[in-house]
């Protein structure tokens, strides 16, 4: 095998001749955060960055990235691209409510973040207003290399979450907070 | 070729009383006129002869919180293909009378154009066919454009300067 392949580094496990134990959580934490599906919501100039990042010279599919999904169905990773109007609003929470559990939300560059320049009547002041928000990248807009950092970050998110950490109380409580369920 | 002299006078002859402030700002013709023969007004530029004005640029309004009696201008930019040639019609109205004649029946893409205005400036076209919001939410509750509202929300922390390093 060529010597500059890199390979993911497996689960801490025991390991002995012919078998290797380890936790279930490492083995599907490791399964989700190298298959992590996107689903972009890219609305403006963010987005426009975000294509980039998908497209050759980036590459966001060697994170196991390859298929962008357009709908909610099998896509485990909002990302969420640009100023979201306060018209908008509804339409994002109703996206993220059709994505199936495991989801992680990105919100990348300063107008989902925060909204940005665009202090005004019009605009959603950040999407953490009405959907949790797993990852910010700062930025206006951000490099590819931000959001490529950020789909890290949110790998070590689900390569370390319990497996159980949805169904916690203070998971739900932070749902409910958001009015969801 | 028309000038603004000429067909300042042409509407002078014809309406008379109801159109004053005649003003040419950067050479454009722009003058005032009265509410109730704003429809006549334009009906007439459309079917003048010569001037041949059948072309409905934009509507919008302005909002003057400190002029008493004429809080609210609304704006009608007409345009003549035939010409090429511009003027601006001006309606003044007072807080609390924000009343004005549509002119869908006349032109067609009025109609978005006095929803926007009724959307951001409160302006009431009477008579218009469909006047709800068309830019911002349904349950939206005041006309954003109106200046009595600050430009930032005073109570926000989380854009403070000290967090920009200013």
């Amino acid at each position: 095998m060529a010597s500059d392949i890199k390979l993911v580094e497996g689960p801490e496990s025991y390991n002995g001749a012919g078998f290797q134990a380890t936790s279930f959580d490492k083995l599907i934490g490791l399964a989700r955060a190298n298959s992590l599906w996107p689903l972009p919501f890219a609305t403006s100039c963010c987005g426009i960055e975000f294509m980039s990042t998908m497209s050759s010279t980036y590459d966001l599919a060697r994170f196991g990235s390859e298929r962008p999904s357009f709908s909610p169905r099998q896509a485990d990773m909002l990302l969420v691209a640009g100023t979201i109007a306060k018209k908008m609003g509804p339409v994002v929470k109703q996206v993220y409510l059709q994505m199936a559990e495991p989801r992680w939300v990105m919100a990348i560059g300063a107008c989902a973040s925060s909204g940005g320049i665009f202090d005004t009547y019009s605009v959603l002041q950040g999407i953490d207003r009405i959907i949790p928000v797993d990852v910010y990248v700062p930025g206006c807009p951000p490099r590819p290399e931000q959001i490529l950092d950020g789909v890290m970050q949110i790998q070590e998110l689900a390569k370390n979450e319990s497996l159980r950490r949805r169904n916690t109380e203070e998971y739900q409580k932070l749902l409910n907070s958001y009015n969801i369920q | 070729m028309l000038t603004n002299e000429e067909v300042a006078q042409t509407i002078i002859q014809q309406f008379g009383q109801s159109v004053s402030d005649f003003d040419d700002p950067y050479d454009l013709l722009t003058f005032t006129a009265d509410r109730d023969q704003l429809v006549p007004l334009i009906t007439y530029l459309r079917e003048h002869k010569t001037l041949q004005i059948t072309f409905l640029t934009d509507v919008t309004a302005i909002h003057y919180p400190d002029t008493p009696g004429k809080e609210f201008c609304v704006v009608y930019h007409l345009h003549s293909l035939v010409n090429n040639f511009r003027l601006r019609i001006k309606v003044y109205l007072s807080d609390g009378n924000v009343h004005v004649p549509t002119i869908t029946p006349l032109y067609a893409g009025a109609n978005w154009m006095e929803r926007e205005t009724f959307d951001l400036f409160g302006i009431i076209f009477d008579g218009h066919p469909d006047l709800r919001r068309i830019l911002n939410m349904e349950e939206m509750d005041y006309h954003p454009m109106l200046k009595q509202y600050p430009l930032e929300d005073a109570t926000r922390e989380d854009k403070i300067d000290a967090l920009f390093g200013r």
